[in-house]
């Protein structure tokens, strides 16, 4: 019998949280927003986040399979990425966009360089990225929610416009612009679920809406309702809390962490009041993603007992 | 009182509930004992005894050679079988066998001489040493060479450790509960001997039963019982004397070097016995549970006693056991036979069932940066886990590795179920074997 006993070394015992659990919490923390996109945006959101989903699953088994690696399609972590991308896309894009988009993502951003923990950008962004670059046509034509869905333009170049919607319909998600990114409560909701479950910590989307909303106070001349409009539109809450906090593509200590969340404000901010562009969530999040590794770098802790 | 606490941490079960409410029981005595000659860190004891010898209780059969090392006493009256290699936990090792004649006659070497108050520091730090005693929180570091710092470090900051922070065990839990006034006593014999005029007793709040008896213990005296937040790894040293004092002992260093001594409760439990019986250091509390146990106890075991015997007195196993550790989950180290002696740090035998006693496979790093959140000392495990696994073990050292404690808070945590704690201790393996050579 004794010789049957497992000897290891220790510790012999180990937390419930696996990466499953916690990539199963991130989809259950988009279900709602999901859900609202198919309501407002009906058979085009509901073909797009599908097509995404399908596509980077596919991609990543098959990739794994020339590979002859273990499949991993059930960590979940391949469907975030899928729904993710969705969410970055406007409701109308045509089929292929999607299809596209996700092959990028799981191929070239995650596969090429290693896989899973491997990618030093976030996938489902440097897809959208890509996808902006290809076809900025397709991927910045909006539509307004309801069943006659008609064209429109996103809410950030709204701003004065007779045609600007509520704070109130913008927070609720009553409005165009990309599939996920129009609900700021349920985005919101979601990410109290992912903080409660210990998948994110505050320090991310704290630091990052938090620089974001001050700069934009200050340099909009302290106009409070502007601020609070900037901070409900667009894909500020989609990119502060489910974006920016990707484990693999931002640092891994809180110092660093305050560093990238910063600099994603900051950059957020700069492409928005002064860039060419409305929504500058994307590339902030992107060019702080290639910026990690060397804030990691420079902001190695001190250990306990070190010198000062 | 606000509870103090230090940075980083985990927060496994508890796994306290299978013990915590059963007093100390005297285990039965074993009819012959293995007495190893090695129960501390440091040189093992010389055998000054020898097949067919007559010993008593109490009397010392192994001799330290050097200062770092402590002597070993009988645990039984009866006569010497051998002096030979035995099967010990984790290997084997040089014991002294006996086999008891039951009357557990008291050495003549035996005898009380004087109180805390009568006795010089200098006396009771002989006492100490004599005595045999050890760190008995797991570590077995012989005390009496904590209690003589170089005449430069000035020490100004006593402990006793009463976290027990490692989930299951709950010996000292028990101790302190059931034994208060000796924990204050042997507290007082630290005192003196340190020439230091306040003492702590740092004791986490999931036991505010043992926090309510000690501060009963301790009224009168200059002592302070200090709740701490449960949180692992609350009564490894370094975040012990930094929760309480907010001092931190240097990178590399010994407590002394923050002016600070930390003593488990048990050891001063066997200090307050070595004064007041004059009786060596024979016998500690072990607190035998987990799963597979039928009847979890606190036993009270003469050290040398056979693991087997002591299973069986907890109703031996409910089921088959999957592993069986020597100490608690987080540190304590697995068996692979229990047909081994006690020793004077044997804490717990805590068996797992099947289920419980396989560990996930690891799969890939999703660089979520729980494991740099809950080192206590600020490493970065990952990066040095990853560097070791690559053979890259120059930076692993750069990441200082060697600052590790091996806690385990960062294994615990990865969601990959990396075996992070591994890769970390390979590395301070090879730093140290090149350091050697």
């Amino acid at each position: 019998m004794e010789s049957k006993l497992i000897v290891s070394s220790s510790p012999h015992i180990r937390s419930n949280q696996t990466v499953k659990s916690i990539m199963r919490d991130v989809v259950i923390a988009l279900v709602p927003a999901t859900l609202y996109s198919v309501y407002i945006f009906r058979m085009n959101a509901l073909l797009t986040i599908l097509l995404a989903i399908i596509t980077a699953v596919a991609t990543e088994a098959v990739i794994q399979k020339i590979r002859k690696k273990p499949i991993t399609i059930s960590d979940w972590s391949a469907v975030i990425t899928g729904l993710l991308l969705a969410f970055n896309l406007p409701a109308s894009v045509p089929w292929w966009i999607p299809v596209i988009g996700a092959i990028f993502a799981i191929a070239i951003v995650k596969h090429a360089f290693g896989g899973l923990g491997q990618n030093f950008m976030n996938p489902a962004l440097a897809a959208r990225a890509f996808l902006v670059a290809s076809w900025p046509v397709e991927m910045t034509s909006w539509i307004s929610p309801g069943v006659d869905a008609v064209s429109t333009a996103t809410p950030l170049t709204l701003w004065g416009d007779k045609m600007q919607p509520s704070i109130m319909d913008l927070f609720i998600g009553n409005v165009g612009g990309s599939l996920g990114e129009t609900s700021a409560l349920l985005l919101i909701i979601g990410g109290i679920y992912l903080l409660y479950r210990g998948v994110i910590k505050i320090t991310i989307p704290g630091m990052y809406i938090g620089t974001f909303a001050i700069l934009t106070f200050i340099f909009s001349g302290f106009d409070f309702t502007f601020t609070l409009y900037s901070l409900v539109s667009g894909g500020l809450m989609l990119g502060a809390i489910y974006m920016a906090t990707d484990y693999v593509s931002s640092p891994v200590n809180t110092k660093g962490q305050l560093i990238f969340a910063f600099g994603c404000g900051l950059i957020t901010f700069v492409i928005r009041t002064y860039g060419g562009m409305a929504e500058g969530v994307s590339f902030s999040i992107l060019l702080m993603n290639v910026a990690t590794p060397i804030i990691e770098r420079y902001t190695t802790p001190k250990i306990f007992g070190g010198a000062k | 009182m606000g509870l103090l606490t230090f940075r980083g941490g985990i927060h496994p079960p508890h796994g306290k509930k299978y013990s915590e409410k059963k007093a100390i029981e005297k285990a039965e005595e074993p009819k012959i004992v293995k007495i190893p000659l090695s129960q501390h860190i440091g040189a093992p004891c010389k055998p000054i005894v020898e097949k067919g010898d007559f010993v008593k209780v109490g009397q010392k059969i192994g001799e330290p050679l050097a200062f770092v090392s402590a002597p070993v006493h009988s645990s039984v009256s009866g006569v010497v079988k051998a002096v030979k290699s035995e099967k010990i936990a984790g290997g084997m090792g040089n014991c002294v066998v006996i086999e008891s004649d039951g009357k557990f006659e008291i050495s003549e070497e035996v005898s009380s001489k004087g109180t805390v108050e009568t006795l010089s520091g200098k006396e009771i730090l002989a006492i100490i040493k004599d005595a045999g005693i050890v760190g008995m929180g797991g570590a077995g570091f012989p005390t009496h060479v904590k209690l003589s710092p170089p005449p430069d470090k000035k020490i100004d900051l006593l402990i006793l450790n009463g976290a027990e922070c490692e989930p299951y065990l709950t010996a000292d839990h028990r101790l302190m509960l059931e034994r208060a006034d000796d924990i204050v006593y042997g507290l007082k014999a630290l005192m003196k001997v340190l020439d230091v005029k306040k003492g702590y007793i740092g004791i986490e709040n999931n036991k505010p039963d043992a926090i309510k008896v000690m501060t009963e213990a301790a009224k009168g005296e200059n002592i302070v019982i200090q709740p701490l937040k449960t949180k692992y790894p609350q009564g490894a040293e370094k975040q012990l004397i930094n929760a309480i004092s907010g001092r931190e002992v240097p990178s590399g260093g010994l407590p002394m070097e923050a002016g600070a001594v930390v003593n488990n409760v048990a050891t001063a439990y066997a200090i307050a016995d070595a004064i007041k019986t004059g009786m060596p250091l024979i016998k500690r509390i072990c607190t035998v549970t987990g799963s597979a146990i039928k009847e979890p106890k606190n036993l009270e075991i003469l050290v040398g006693t056979d693991l087997t015997e002591i299973v069986n007195q907890c109703g031996g196993f409910k089921e088959e056991p999957g592993k069986i550790l020597l100490g608690g989950p987080m540190m304590g180290r697995a068996t692979s036979s229990i047909d081994v002696p006690s020793t004077k740090t044997t804490s717990g035998i805590l068996a797992f069932n099947r289920k419980e006693a396989i560990i996930e496979e690891p799969s890939l790093c999703i660089k979520c940066g729980k494991c740099v959140e809950v080192c206590p000392i600020n490493l970065l495990p990952v990066y040095i886990s990853a560097n070791a696994e690559n053979g890259n073990f120059e930076k692993a050292e750069k990441l200082n590795a060697m600052d590790c404690i091996e806690c385990g808070s960062c294994s615990f945590v990865c969601p990959s179920k990396r075996r992070l704690l591994e890769g970390i201790r390979l590395t301070k393996n090879r730093i140290r074997s090149k350091k050697q050579k």
